[in-house]
């Protein structure tokens, strides 16, 4: 994909309208001729991140391969609101086994692939938090370090919530769940817990893991595209953000991803060969407070018996993550002010 | 040709002559010798085209099978034991979508306590799955089965298990023809799949149906597997045809015409069930054997058939269901549904314990003679329960009873007949 230097923005949020662009760097969705491979009609949430992570994810990789796409998909919400038998919103070929195995089964459509001489078929393996971190990352560290042709995405809105909103090893510290209840003298989700998926896949060499978030879809698709280009087990991490779950407004997902991003509580990356190469500059440095008061998950939180020591201790992470991947502008590897290279 | 060979390796050929294009592998005694066979010739390019993947589990090696499965490729895996129950999941998934994946089951106990050795439990456990489940009596028949299996699934679009006694007949050396790989290719033909993830073409496999469907798609299962019941003892007769000697088809029988007393079995103990009954027909008693070589689906109409002339049925099986009694038994009960019929369960075998000629025989007087309880556990050595069961009363924390009653033996695991 090729790249092209903004200087003005579209509106004050950052978000950058394709009328921007060259044409050539317009988004996928943009293109009347896109294919539309989560199509519409399925049955996501109102403001679901999910949908619209995978639309744009999947759309890019429908592109990058010129539509020779196999996805495979694990169970969850993603699965359960796209496939009510017998209708389906998928129009790629699409297979979903079970709940923990979707990396494995992706190996097992790219050796097909392999064997047949249809290495120019690619397979693109997706599942929730869940089904990434938790329940099937045996399966994933197993395709990881086998160096399988497999790009694998985890569509993160940090807990179980095809289920009803259950913690998850993706759920952040302080958060409310149904099994992390908002009660006693640590509220929600306990700290020092959770895993740091990207971190680990990076662990296993793979050529290539990045993150991204719903509210920079531009990068979003760079990085399929980017992905695209490596034949071996590839990671993209993309953050959700979950209405239902988060107790966020439907309105709010792009607004709450963009926190998220901002607020350097998600930092957004790229890393090859185990090295960061790449990460998103924050260009208006937000407090976790503006991220965290938008979602009803961390309500307990804020108010007449807040926990601003809670709070506190959430930019403690946030400032970490800033600091530990140069986040802030002026310590951004390759990045000229007021200038994004999408 | 016969050649000396390991039951294993005979059945690792042959799998390589049906010319399967992934094949996953996961170590577990006793099917390893099977998988490393088959991936030195992926290795040195004696079987080619073929992806050989050493996968990080059971599960994977079964999920990775559903996706090559599913993308067209012919696959194949191999497991035993507590292998297939950490699979169970893709398993039935497998069976679910109608992938038609062949598995070699090596037969083995299931701990706890932990047992290497062979019984049917493990096979028993993925009864309900809607695999097909074939048996193999002798090694031979295992290469025979393994041939027939691939031409079966792939012609119903079902998953099918060709279960061999671990051990038993896995790491036994004996003359085994193991067939040529044109005679292989003339009857097995390429892999045509009914549904496949083509770009150019593309579908959704594995939609998630409710309640308003659910009980269709799964009585479809059923009625395909009735199909195998039919297309079985037809493909046994074409392999025959094929290669010139009987393997497979629904069930072997043995003596029976005349049979007044029948025993019933599984797998590589009808040998010996067989040197048994011929004892005793020396002896003038009226014996006979039904081997069942497809336990899923169950020969409900061979079966009866099979044992509508006998005054008793001796059912000898590696595996129990706890707190009930004999499986197959169950099913020959079911199939025979005959008041005046005796039906006798005898547990035998489990974990490996020898099944000797003479426990047999003696078994087979004590039918004879109406001695022989409907429930009986062959060789059991009742001091040592009565014994665990004593301390059991007598103290709380009286420990782990497998340790227990080892202790009692004064011996660690290196008895075993």
């Amino acid at each position: 994909m090729t790249s092209q230097p903004v200087r003005f923005y579209q509106v004050g949020s950052f978000a950058v309208g394709n009328r921007l662009f060259d044409k050539e760097n317009r988004t996928v969705q943009s293109d009347p001729h896109r294919s539309n491979s989560l199509d519409s009609g399925h049955r996501a949430c109102q403001g679901c991140g999910e949908a619209l992570g995978a639309r744009y994810a999947l759309d890019a990789a429908m592109r990058a391969t010129g539509g020779q796409l196999i996805a495979v998909n694990a169970t969850g919400c993603l699965e359960v609101f796209s496939t009510p038998y017998p209708e389906t919103s998928w129009r790629v070929a699409w297979l979903h086994s079970l709940f923990a195995n979707a990396p494995a089964v992706a190996t097992g459509v790219a050796a097909a692939l392999k064997v047949k001489g249809m290495q120019d078929v690619r397979v693109v393996g997706q599942a929730g938090d869940g089904g990434t971190v938790d329940i099937g990352f045996g399966c994933l560290s197993g395709m990881f370090e086998r160096n399988d042709d497999v790009l694998f995405i985890c569509y993160d809105n940090e807990a179980y919530m095809n289920t009803g909103v259950q913690r998850s090893g993706a759920t952040p510290p302080a958060a409310r769940t149904a099994t992390t209840e908002a009660v006693g003298a640590e509220p929600g989700n306990v700290f020092g817990q959770g895993k740091d998926l990207p971190r680990l896949a990076m662990a296993h060499g793979i050529d290539y893991v990045a993150t991204a978030t719903v509210a920079d879809l531009h990068d979003l698709e760079a990085k399929v595209e980017r992905a695209m280009q490596f034949h071996g087990a590839r990671y993209l991490h993309i953050l959700v953000p979950c209405p239902l779950g988060w107790g966020s407004a439907p309105n709010d997902t792009i607004r709450v991803a963009r926190l998220a991003a901002e607020s350097g509580i998600f930092p957004v990356f790229e890393a090859e060969h185990g090295e960061v190469t790449a990460v998103s500059p924050i260009r208006h440095r937000e407090p976790v407070e503006s991220y965290l008061s938008l979602q009803s998950r961390y309500a307990h939180l804020f108010g007449e018996h807040g926990r601003p020591d809670i709070v506190a201790r959430i930019q403690a992470i946030a400032d970490h993550n800033i600091s530990t991947y140069g986040l802030l502008e002026e310590q951004a590897v390759g990045t000229g002010s007021n200038e994004t290279s999408p | 040709m016969l050649r000396q060979i390991e039951g294993s390796r005979a059945v690792a050929e042959t799998v390589a002559r049906c010319r399967p294009e992934v094949v996953c592998a996961y170590p577990i005694s006793p099917q390893t010798h099977i998988i490393e066979a088959i991936g030195a010739m992926v290795k040195s390019g004696q079987l080619s085209p073929c992806e050989f993947i050493n996968v990080e589990s059971e599960f994977a090696a079964m999920s990775v099978s559903i996706g090559a499965s599913a993308t067209g490729a012919r696959a194949y895996t191999a497991t035993a034991s507590q292998g297939l129950l950490f699979m169970i999941e893709a398993v039935y998934n497998a069976a679910g979508l109608g992938l038609p994946i062949v598995m070699t089951l090596a037969n083995r106990a299931i701990g706890a306590p932990i047992n290497i050795w062979n019984d049917h439990s493990d096979a028993m456990a993925v009864r309900d799955s809607g695999w097909i489940q074939l048996f193999a009596e002798t090694n031979q028949e295992a290469v025979d089965l393994h041939i027939q299996a691939f031409q079966l699934a792939e012609e119903l679009s079902l998953p099918v298990m060709v279960c061999m006694d671990g051990f038993i007949l896995t790491h036994a050396v004996e003359g085994i023809d193991v067939p040529d790989q044109s005679d292989v290719d003339a009857f097995l033909p390429p892999y045509e799949p009914r549904q496949v993830l083509d770009p150019s073409d593309p579908i959704s496999i594995g939609a998630m149906v409710g309640p308003e469907a659910f009980e269709e798609v799964r009585y479809l299962s059923h009625l395909r597997q009735l199909d195998a019941l039919e297309r079985i003892p037809v493909l046994a007769g074409e392999f025959t045809e094929s290669f010139g000697r009987e393997s497979g088809g629904l069930l072997h029988c043995y003596r029976t015409e005349d049979a007044e007393t029948i025993v019933v079995a599984l797998g590589s103990v009808l040998g010996t069930i067989k040197d048994a009954a011929d004892a005793r027909r020396a002896m003038g008693e009226r014996v006979g054997v039904v081997g069942i070589t497809s336990f899923r689906p169950f020969p409900h109409d061979a079966v009866r058939s099979a044992l509508s002339r006998a005054r008793r049925v001796v059912v000898v099986e590696k595996a129990f269901s706890v707190g009930f009694g004999g499986v197959l038994s169950t099913d020959i009960a079911m199939a025979t549904h005959d008041d005046d019929l005796t039906i006798h369960t005898v547990v035998a075998g489990l974990g490996g314990r020898a099944i000797t000629q003479h426990s047999l025989e003696g078994m087979l007087v004590d039918a004879t003679n109406g001695r022989l309880e409907r429930l009986t556990f062959l060789d059991l050595d009742h001091g040592i329960i009565e014994r665990e069961r004593d301390r059991m009363t007598a103290t709380r924390r009286s420990g782990p009873s497998a340790e227990n009653i080892l202790r009692d033996l004064g011996t660690v695991a290196s008895r075993i007949g």
